[in-house]
């Protein structure tokens, strides 16, 4: 950075904005442990609901969805109308994990947003470790607003995530998730015609 | 990877069918949606060429019913099949909590299902999983067509572990609903184990 610059920084206020790249919040990641359900506790869903929301409104959005990178929704907040949630999430993992692939062959980890603008609907998406944070925005609201107001919550929600990583590593091995003791029959009752 | 929601009381996991190109992967997706009640599916989507063949992935969620208060939802995706897709093929596999071989019965396929059999443990194990430790079915589909080779061959060859092997004719129905049956039930009883 050039010192004229450095300085002209300086005198707006400017500081770095924090480092939200897949490498810096890898810890999130549960590549050891592949097989480990993912848990999410009450409270921690209305905390997440409860910074969707937030963003929903500071960002003048639409929608807010969180999805899981697998393709699972986790979370959604806003105007949903007919709008099929479910699909949009498995798409939006899909097309994050094809730009990932994309973003491998060129010598990047990974793109960590990605935009598509419609005529009167656009969407924007976050890579945040192993969730994305996807906002549906119309002409109400701008992309530099949204990636903005994105920027802002990706700290927070990572630290959530931490938290329901290492819950759900317990839960695991405390065997004291809902199915932890389940019976056989319990399991074919859902295959026996109603 | 499997998703347990206690506030909105679901538990979401992930399916994956598996194999050659033409095998019948989507068609086994397409019969269990014509089949299913439509509350208890979400759309069908599909990502294909304008020669309808799998250009990315096909995906539907199905929700099975409710064991101890909790929805259990199953996210049913196909690879796309034909050996150049290879990069797609594996993102898919991203998160799998079960996976169903889709092989082709006809003597000439039966190079390709045992190259898309290898193709998959590999591919499986660049994400941390081991087929031999996963919910896993072999479904022999095209059981109708007359130039089939006989079950036992087909299950020496293809069979890895013990697993359930399911003969089928997926553009008919048979054998389809018994496949995803024995895949779920997989999945369900690894949950008890986690």
């Amino acid at each position: 950075m050039s010192c004229a610059e450095s300085l002209r920084r300086q005198s707006i206020g400017w500081t770095a904005p924090p480092d939200f790249s897949a490498s810096s919040i890898q810890s999130i990641e549960p590549a050891d442990m592949p097989n480990t359900p993912i848990v999410i506790l009450e409270a921690q869903f209305h905390h997440i609901k409860a910074l969707l929301a937030r963003l929903r409104l500071d960002s003048a959005a639409r929608l807010v969805v969180l999805v899981d990178k697998d393709g699972q929704q986790i979370a959604v907040h806003g105007d949903l109308g007919d709008l099929d949630t479910t699909s949009l999430a498995s798409l939006a993992a899909g097309n994050v994990a094809a730009t990932g692939g994309m973003a491998k062959l060129i010598g990047e980890n990974e793109f960590p947003t990605l935009s598509h603008e419609g005529e009167k609907e656009s969407i924007h998406i976050c890579v945040i470790g192993r969730v994305l944070l996807l906002v549906v925005f119309d002409d109400r609201s701008s992309l530099g607003l949204v990636k903005l107001r994105s920027k802002q919550l990706l700290h927070e929600l990572a630290k959530v995530f931490n938290a329901i990583e290492q819950d759900s590593a317990a839960a695991s091995a405390n065997s004291s998730l809902p199915f932890s003791g389940i019976t056989d029959e319990e399991i074919d009752s859902l295959f026996s015609p109603a | 990877m499997t998703f347990i929601n206690y506030a909105s009381r679901e538990i979401n996991c992930k399916i994956v069918y598996y194999g050659p190109g033409l095998c019948g992967k989507t068609t086994n997706l397409q019969f269990i949606y014509d089949s299913t009640a439509a509350q208890a599916r979400g759309k069908l989507i599909s990502l294909a060429t304008e020669a309808d063949r799998t250009l990315f992935f096909d995906f539907m969620p199905l929700e099975l019913g409710t064991v101890r208060g909790f929805k259990t939802r199953f996210h049913l995706y196909t690879v796309p099949g034909q050996v150049f897709y290879e990069a797609s093929r594996k993102l898919i596999l991203k998160g799998v909590d079960g996976v169903v071989f889709v092989a082709d019965s006809q003597e000439e396929r039966m190079d390709a299902n045992i190259e898309s059999l290898r193709n998959l443990e590999e591919n499986l194990r660049a994400y941390g999983y081991e087929l031999m430790k996963l919910p896993y079915v072999l479904q022999l589909n095209k059981r109708d067509l007359p130039n089939v080779i006989a079950t036992g061959e087909l299950t020496s060859e293809l069979q890895r572990k013990g697993e359930p092997v399911i003969e089928a004719v997926a553009s008919t129905g048979a054998g389809v609903f018994d496949t995803l049956k024995a895949v779920a039930k997989q999945v369900l009883t690894e949950l008890r184990k986690a």
